[in-house]
């Protein structure tokens, strides 16, 4: 569904990935991996078109992402930043109203379909109650369902995430990603996210890539991806992997550093 | 259909939506009163029946004179200068993503400035294309704070200091400008200090058509400015084609400006004070918040303009001073608030 190729991709002179490729069946939830600065979160923009790349290309069902239409694109694919900003008095229904933008002409105002959807979305990550509040009020998982809520309206079948559980408590992290493994269950959504927490990419992904300097280190399921040597070459740690035989996929404690960092 | 729209709207109809709606009229109420206390005061004052009297009369009276060619049209004028700078404000805070950006800041008052006094003074003879030479003026003046402020995306304090840069380098211009045509200079420093003094219906005549076609072009803008409010990431990710829509609303909030200096010269803090009240009315959903700004701007000129003429009557103040006096404290409010009223 969404193929990258050789990706090449720079701030100001100065090459952050290169050679990156990889490509995501739908229905699948990959997770990309690596250690910061890795240039992770910059592959996650440039596949969802947010930023341009030097070289290289991304293709959604065969096109190439950066030559569709923005508003073409917005309506398959959705993408949510690490960090959001909401206006102060923004209501939760309002900003995911915001969701159906990219379906309406630009003179349009919201229609009873559009009024039928949000209702679904708010419905769907549990938000019903909260509608009317303003969306700087809630929590921060609450937040969170709200965003996540906005890119449901949005109807996407690709849904892009930028460490969705950061600043979060363990309840709500764990909250996030089961509502988003949820979407993916029940209506097919893929999902690419970017994850910190190794535990929880192994634990709710189907595919992990990790990504260490800019480029493709390896990928496939979490049990072949998530082992000692892994660990120790790209993020210089000792750790004790087991088969967590509960949930079948592997499960890792941290040691300590593997050797002092040169 | 027509049933389920009806049902749709009526259970829109919450709190808030009362409550702004309510602001609108309230504000159009105002704009009314305010007009009519224009038309009414200024070296002689004249009861409403006068007024009515005088517009309604077939025969030239010395009411009707003074109502029809002088107070009328001025009240006019500053209605729709008040409007156009307050919605070219809203727009600039929305597309520079930062409360403290207005016309004036911004450098685009300057810059259609300095393109107007070039003309009026170097080029008098081209006079009729004023409007537009401060149009070219303004979006000039936008764009050289964007490219100074520009580095992967608009910083706000960026903005403030390549605005603070750019107003420097134009007011610059105007004082070369006013020191090489020292002679002719007498006829613009009422202008340059702002003033609805002395305009008569050609300007109106002038002006209207420009505004009107600013100001729909500005309501046409009221989703984009939204969704600009998310975030450049959100909005992109909306499908917005965030570059192409910033050139847009900075090319419509220029225009409205730049018609607007053309015509009475560098007023400034209308677009800063008054969307930043607007927004403590209706809040900032600019469905609403936008038509309130306009509303609210014209009231406040119109307004500004009577107190002008009436404080230190006989003598008249260009009511550039007075927004001035008026416009600089809260502008300090609002940079000691900081923070707390991010757009």
């Amino acid at each position: 569904m969404i193929k990258a190729s050789n990706l090449k991709i720079g701030y100001d002179h100065k090459i952050v990935v290169d050679g990156f490729g990889f490509a995501l069946e739908r229905g699948e939830i990959v997770s990309l991996i690596g250690p910061n600065g890795s240039g992770k979160s910059t592959v996650l923009k440039v596949l969802s078109r947010l930023m341009d790349k030097l070289g290289g290309a991304v293709y959604l069902d065969g096109h190439d992402i950066h030559k569709l239409p923005t508003r073409e694109v917005a309506k398959r694919l959705s993408v949510l930043s690490q960090y959001n900003i909401s206006p102060p008095d923004f209501t939760v229904e309002e900003l995911v109203g915001y969701g159906r933008l990219p379906h309406r002409k630009w003179y349009e105002c919201r229609g009873s379909a559009d009024e039928e959807i949000v209702r679904w979305a708010l419905k769907e990550t549990g938000l019903e109650k909260l509608s009317h509040r303003p969306v700087n009020s809630l929590s921060g998982g609450e937040r969170q369902r709200a965003w996540i809520a906005m890119a449901l309206a949005q109807k996407a079948e690709v849904l892009l995430l930028d460490e969705p559980t950061t600043y979060l408590d363990i309840s709500h992290q764990l909250e996030v990603m089961e509502l988003i493994t949820g979407l993916n269950k029940e209506f097919g959504i893929t999902i690419i996210m970017v994850l910190h927490d190794l535990n929880q990419a192994v634990r709710y992904s189907h595919r992990l890539v990790v990504i260490k300097d800019g480029r493709l280190f390896t990928q496939g399921e979490p049990k072949d991806v998530l082992t000692r040597e892994m660990l120790r070459s790209v993020y210089n740690v000792e750790a004790e992997v087991v088969l967590d035989k509960r949930i079948g996929k592997p499960v890792f404690y941290p040691l300590g550093l593997a050797c002092a960092k040169a | 259909m027509l049933a389920k729209r009806l049902e749709l709207s009526r259970k829109e109809l919450n709190p808030r939506l009362i409550k702004r709606l309510i602001v609108c009229a309230c504000s159009l109420c105002l704009l009314g009163t305010v007009s009519l206390f224009s038309i009414r005061y200024g070296s002689v004052n004249y009861a409403v029946s006068e007024i009515i009297g005088a517009i309604s009369a077939a025969e030239a009276t010395t009411a009707r004179t003074v109502i029809m060619n002088i107070r009328l049209p001025r009240t006019l004028i500053a209605l729709m200068v008040g409007a156009n700078l307050a919605v070219s404000g809203a727009l600039l805070q929305s597309v520079m993503r930062n409360p403290l950006a207005d016309p004036g800041l911004t450098g685009v008052s300057a810059g259609a400035g300095l393109a107007a006094v070039t003309i009026m003074l170097a080029l008098p003879q081209l006079s009729r294309f004023v409007p537009i030479a401060a149009f070219l003026g303004g979006i000039t003046a936008a764009f050289m704070v964007y490219l100074l402020a520009w580095k992967r995306g608009v910083d706000p304090i960026r903005i403030i200091l390549a605005g603070v840069a750019v107003n420097a380098i134009l007011g610059g211009g105007l004082a070369l400008l006013s020191v090489l045509y020292s002679d002719r200079i007498q006829g613009v420093i009422m202008w340059l200090n702002g003033t609805v003094a002395g305009k008569s219906w050609y300007q109106v005549e002038t002006l209207a058509p420009y505004s009107l076609i600013g100001l729909v072009a500005a309501m046409l803008c009221i989703n984009t400015a939204n969704v600009l409010q998310l975030g450049d990431e959100a909005a992109k990710s909306l499908g917005t084609r965030v570059n192409l829509a910033r050139v847009m609303l900075s090319l419509v909030a220029a225009f409205l400006a730049g018609i607007s200096v053309a015509i009475v010269g560098l007023i400034g803090f209308v677009g800063l004070v008054v969307p930043h009240i607007s927004r403590l009315l209706v809040g900032t959903d600019y469905r609403f918040m936008l038509p309130v700004s306009a509303v609210l701007g014209a009231t406040l000129l119109v307004m500004a303009d009577t107190g002008a003429r009436a404080v230190f009557s006989p003598v008249e103040l260009p009511v550039g001073i007075l927004m001035a006096i008026i416009g600089g404290p809260f502008f300090l409010y609002l940079l000691r608030k900081g923070g707390a009223y991010r757009v």
